[in-house]
């Protein structure tokens, strides 16, 4: 029976899927810890729906990512048989849930960025992740839609609701930079067709956000220093602990199914 | 639930093309745009629609259940109403 860690190919295809996927079930598994905390049952149901989207996709990801590698590995495998290094997801998603305001401003700023990059993704010279974007597009759409009307509701509430968006903006606003940031071996992908440059997308993304902000009658923050390194595996301590909550049972009964 | 900054609204579905839109059940939610998403994530999560429509529970005027013989025993009697009661006539044919 296997047991322990894997060790994963760094091929630059099964590197640049497997952050991705990453992404998906980090924030997936954030979204799965309101359950049974959410203020009222229709954001129950909203935050669950959406988790349910992120892990689907994260399922997609970490198949093909297995598919590329053929080493063997399957998606749980991938998921609850690597080491928080081992993990390249944004650090912007591994942030824990702080209160509802702090999860709706995560998920805002993640859905805008990832819905321009699902489209984008849409006209890849890999047909895998092609269709997989189409099929995520329509999911994060959604998600942009229903986060920024809380956005807002919530900026242009009462004054207790618009402290508590304000400062949810404010302390995320640093981990937005590490979704534009791209490696060598990203560099490679985006040549050949495959990736998306994520620069590409800065200019939609920065506009969609204003907008909202405004709206909310929010302030951007200041163009500050970003936080990276979770693209290579350098996370935020939040990432550990998720993690030993995430992969618990497979880590203290290995290959175990109900 | 009785926050009155969260009203309480009726969800109605459109199954298919060609069918009415169906009363399905209520949510509470701050207003019609937030009502219409709440509504999609809690009534169309196993492909149950094509169109929404979300409504004020307060705007329906309802009927008062101590009305009920008032209202509807009469029509209880009056079988002539209901097609069936008619014999057609052989000449008349297929209707």
């Amino acid at each position: 029976m296997a047991t322990g860690s894997i060790t994963v190919a760094q091929t630059p295809l099964v590197l640049y899927v497997l952050r991705r996927a990453d992404d998906a079930l980090i924030l997936g598994h954030r979204l799965s810890e309101w359950c049974g905390r959410a203020p009222m049952m229709e954001e129950e149901m909203a935050l669950a729906n959406m988790g349910l989207d992120l892990i689907g996709q994260a399922r997609s990801l970490y198949t093909y990512a297995g598919e590329v590698e053929a080493a063997g590995h399957d998606e749980d495998a991938y998921a609850y048989r690597r080491d928080v290094r081992g993990y390249g997801n944004l650090l912007l998603v591994e942030q824990p849930n702080g209160d509802f305001a702090r999860t709706m401003a995560r998920q805002f700023l993640y859905s805008v960025y990832i819905d321009l990059y699902w489209r984008a993704m849409m006209a890849s010279s890999d047909a895998t992740l092609a269709a997989i974007a189409a099929k995520a597009e329509k999911e994060s759409a959604y998600h942009v839609r229903h986060c920024a009307e809380w956005l807002v509701r919530l900026g242009d509430g009462t004054p207790e609701s618009h402290r508590r968006m304000q400062a949810a903006i404010d302390d995320l606003w640093a981990f937005t930079g590490e979704m534009f940031e791209v490696d060598e071996a990203e560099r490679e992908l985006i040549a050949a067709g495959i990736a998306v440059d994520p620069e590409t997308l800065r200019a939609a993304w920065t506009a969609q956000v204003d907008e909202v902000l405004a709206t909310a009658t929010l302030a951007k923050p200041a163009a500050a220093w970003m936080q990276k390194g979770g693209r290579s595996g350098r996370h935020s301590e939040h990432l550990g602990h998720l993690l030993s909550d995430l992969q618990y049972m497979q880590r203290a009964y290995p290959g175990a199914t109900w | 639930m009785s926050n009155p900054a969260i009203p309480l609204w009726e969800v109605f579905i459109r199954s298919r093309n060609g069918l009415a839109h169906k009363h399905v059940g209520s949510l509470h939610a701050p207003d019609a745009t937030m009502a219409l998403q709440a509504a999609r994530d809690l009534y169309t999560r196993r492909g149950e629609g094509l169109s929404l429509w979300v409504v004020p529970s307060n705007a329906i005027t309802a009927s008062d259940p101590a009305d009920k013989d008032m209202m509807f025993e009469p029509t209880a009697s009056k079988i002539y109403r209901h097609p069936t009661f008619y014999e057609v006539p052989d000449e008349v044919g297929h209707m």
